[in-house]
């Protein structure tokens, strides 16, 4: 009788097989980061290899067209709107970071200062972030009207044109639109960011190189830009994979157009692998993006480390 | 009243056999669900009509009635007519989706393998209303099977502005792309230049320069469907004339226009005529008040219709036309093919070809003479254009590779480059590689 109250006893004390499994470092750790696993796993991983095998077959809406190997990189290769689009990508990611850098970090450093309804401010200057994209490039898109663009309006009445600017029917002007609506909705993005790391730097450091007698570009250049690099450096990061892969701006204001002038990676391989339902052909041009893109990222990278690490 | 667990547990039973023998306990001890009789349940994907008032008969009207008599639901999507290619991808590569799906022109040859065969429905149309129109015939069908039940024909002409045209000594409308660019340039002199897309819509661009290329002998393929001969004399000519005609006589912003651009620069007197369905037409007689000339008088009194001019090989006409593709995905084909019969029976289909008041055209022949076309002598031109309409690929069939070069939009980006200052040779020489992708 006794035995066995005392085996009761030891197996009341001992944990359950499971939580044992658990006390294992490896195991727990396996446990804690298989949910997020199996959501990447879902959403990026399955969808990545899927496109990757679509983009070396035949595939076309509905029809199976079997394994083509580098055939569709290869019709895309010699393509000249996927040409055009490639250095559209470029030229658009790269001219509105450099804008959105500098209008930011201009808007930061102001916002940082003491005045009167400045939290109103802050909050106000995030609205270009927060309305959708689709409806306010909607907006844009009427400003923008070759027939009723109220800019065109604006500057006809203050005497600065006299005819209309084709702003969406000429390839460059378009080209500047879809690129100052980019730089408007992400400038808040920079400004806020920045902010918050400005924010971060002790303000005595700033009265100690006052006190030294450093003027306020020196303080900037030599205090602030250093410690405010590591945030400005993943803000760009951030800006420049979500540029690069643009998609909604450019669909709405011109669809690519005029005459594909506008086209970027996203909106090309929308056309050809939705609109005309050749999803192979689609597939290749958006991943021909990832290479591009991954160089981007781990050239930033690698700096960032270097920034940090100094 | 306190509704009880006992209570809700029988209320909840009731209507089904299990139910009415042993309420809940005995759909638990059975172990499966009852069976119920399910409604049939169709959704019908079409585009937002530029005449609103029939989207509105269909859903306040004509779609209760059906789902009444036939005893099923219906569910009327409308979206973007741009937008229906990008949808009807997504549903089939989905495996689910609408079941019955509005088609553009010869898309649908591009989804043959994803649609059910509507032979003996669309036949049958035939042989009851005077036979199916050789235009639709060959759009819908690949002699193997209809892949789109035909549903209608959006008539492009050129609505114009008759004062102004008088104005420059244009009593009649001008029958040649001479004569017509001559009285543009005048037009444009006197602030209203006319008004055409060049950009990627599914409906006025590629009606314009299809039929414009063909009119001057520029066509994209032999009869054969293989060989690409767009790099011609013929094509050359025709680029030519169109880069300085843009100039000479046409809004320079209509570069960057939808389908719906010149019909608001129309109804806002800022352009003299453009290629369109009938919705300007239509809309500005809806609201007689709101759309007034310079001289105080209704603008529908001075809205004229044409079709486009004659070129040197002759004069031509493309005319979006729409068809609903029967879904193979779908669970719902028998419902799906009972709604489309029930909506194709005249009586019903008259109804809502009224509310088009000439807008659509029918599919076949019987309706062209319907007193529709007598009442109002403006829309007598739409009248035979499912009669005379010529589709995409010519001289070749209307089939994928030319669903496929119309999708890509390479004869309206031809003429585009050209209009923004590419040489004619070399606008060609890149559409001739584009179609040379597609068909060989």
């Amino acid at each position: 009788m006794a035995t066995i109250a005392i085996a009761v006893d030891d197996r009341q004390k001992r944990p359950r097989p499971r939580t044992r499994v658990l006390e294992d470092e490896r195991w727990l750790a396996f446990a804690l980061l298989l949910p997020t696993a199996v959501l990447l796993g879902l959403f990026i991983a399955y969808p990545f290899v899927k496109g990757v095998l679509l983009s070396l077959s035949a595939d076309r809406v509905g029809v199976s067209g079997g394994f083509v190997g580098l055939a569709n990189f290869d019709k895309i290769w010699n393509d000249s709107i996927f040409r055009t689009a490639v250095w559209n990508t470029f030229w658009y990611t790269g001219v509105t970071t450099v804008f959105k850098l500098f209008l930011g970090l201009w808007l930061a450093l102001l916002l940082n200062r003491h005045f009167k309804g400045k939290a109103y401010i802050r909050a106000a200057i995030l609205l270009p972030f927060i309305i959708p994209t689709v409806l306010s490039t909607f907006a844009w898109k009427w400003m923008f009207d070759p027939t009723f663009s109220v800019i065109n309006w604006a500057l006809f009445k203050l005497g600065l044109i006299t005819g209309r600017i084709n702003w969406l029917g000429d390839p460059d002007l378009a080209m500047t639109s879809i690129i100052i609506v980019n730089i408007w909705r992400g400038v808040p993005f920079f400004a806020i960011s920045l902010l918050a790391g400005l924010q971060t730097i002790s303000p005595e450091l700033q009265e100690a190189a006052a006190i030294d007698g450093a003027k306020p570009w020196k303080r900037f250049w030599y205090v602030t830009w250093p410690l405010l690099l590591p945030v400005t450096m993943v803000v760009v990061l951030f800006s420049v994979i979500q540029t690069f892969a643009d998609f909604q701006l450019v669909y709405v204001m011109t669809g690519g157009g005029p005459a594909n002038a506008t086209h970027l990676f996203a909106t090309y391989a929308y056309q050809i692998g939705i609109g005309t339902g050749l999803l192979s052909e689609g597939a290749a041009i958006s991943l021909a993006m990832f290479p591009f893109l991954l160089l981007i990222v781990i050239v930033q990278l690698l700096y960032i480390r270097r920034v940090e690490t100094r | 009243m306190r509704v009880t667990r006992r209570k809700f547990l029988r209320a909840t039973g009731a209507g089904t056999a299990l139910a009415k023998t042993g309420g809940m306990a005995a759909i638990l001890a059975s172990g499966q669900a009852p069976a119920y009789a399910q409604t049939q349940q169709v959704h019908w994907l079409k585009w937002n009509d530029f005449v609103p008032a029939s989207d509105v008969l269909l859903r306040k009207e004509m779609l209760p009635a059906a789902e009444k008599e036939l005893g099923m639901k219906i569910n009327l999507e409308t979206v973007n007519g741009n937008d229906l290619q990008p949808r009807v991808t997504a549903a089939i590569q989905a495996g689910a989706g609408p079941d019955l799906i509005m088609a553009f022109n010869n898309q649908t040859y591009l989804y043959a393998d994803s649609v059910v065969d509507m032979t003996e429905l669309a036949e049958d149309l035939s042989s009851k209303e005077g036979g199916l129109y050789k235009y639709a015939r060959s759009i819908c069908s690949n002699g193997k099977m209809f892949m789109g039940m035909p549903w209608a024909v959006i008539g492009a002409m050129i609505a114009y502005r008759k004062s102004w045209l008088d104005e420059v000594g244009a009593t009649t409308f001008p029958d040649t792309w001479e004569a017509y660019r001559d009285v543009g340039k005048k037009l444009k002199a006197k602030g209203h230049p006319l008004g055409q897309t060049l950009g990627h819509t599914f409906g006025d661009a590629p009606t314009f320069t299809y039929p414009y290329l063909w009119s001057w002998g520029g066509k994209e393929v032999e009869a054969d469907g293989k060989t690409v001969v767009i790099n011609s004399k013929e094509t050359i000519e025709s680029v030519k004339f169109m880069a300085g005609f843009w100039k000479d006589a046409y809004d320079e912003g209509g570069l960057a226009w939808d389908d719906t651009n010149n019909n608001r620069a129309f109804l806002s007197q800022t352009i003299a005529a453009t290629l369109n369905g009938a919705s300007i037409y239509i809309e500005s007689l809806r609201k007689p008040d709101q759309y007034i000339t310079e001289k105080g008088t209704q603008m529908n009194k001075d809205i004229q219709h044409a079709p486009l001019p004659k070129g040197p090989a002759g004069q031509f006409g493309f005319h979006l036309l729409q068809s609903h593709m029967l879904m193979k995905y779908s669970k719902n084909q028998a419902a799906a093919k009972q709604l489309l019969k029930w909506i194709h029976t005249t009586s019903n289909y008259e109804k809502w070809f009224i509310s088009q008041k000439g807008f659509a055209t029918p599919c076949t022949a019987d309706w062209e003479k319907h007193k529709v076309w007598n009442e109002d002598p403006v829309m007598t031109p739409y009248k035979v254009a499912g009669r005379l309409g010529q589709a995409p690929g010519f001289a070749g069939p209307p089939n994928a590779k030319a669903a496929e070069a119309l999708s890509k939009y390479i004869i309206t980006d031809m003429y585009a480059k050209a209009v923004q200052g590419t040489p004619a040779e070399e606008a060609v020489k890149w559409a001739e590689g584009e179609l040379k992708k597609v068909f060989i």
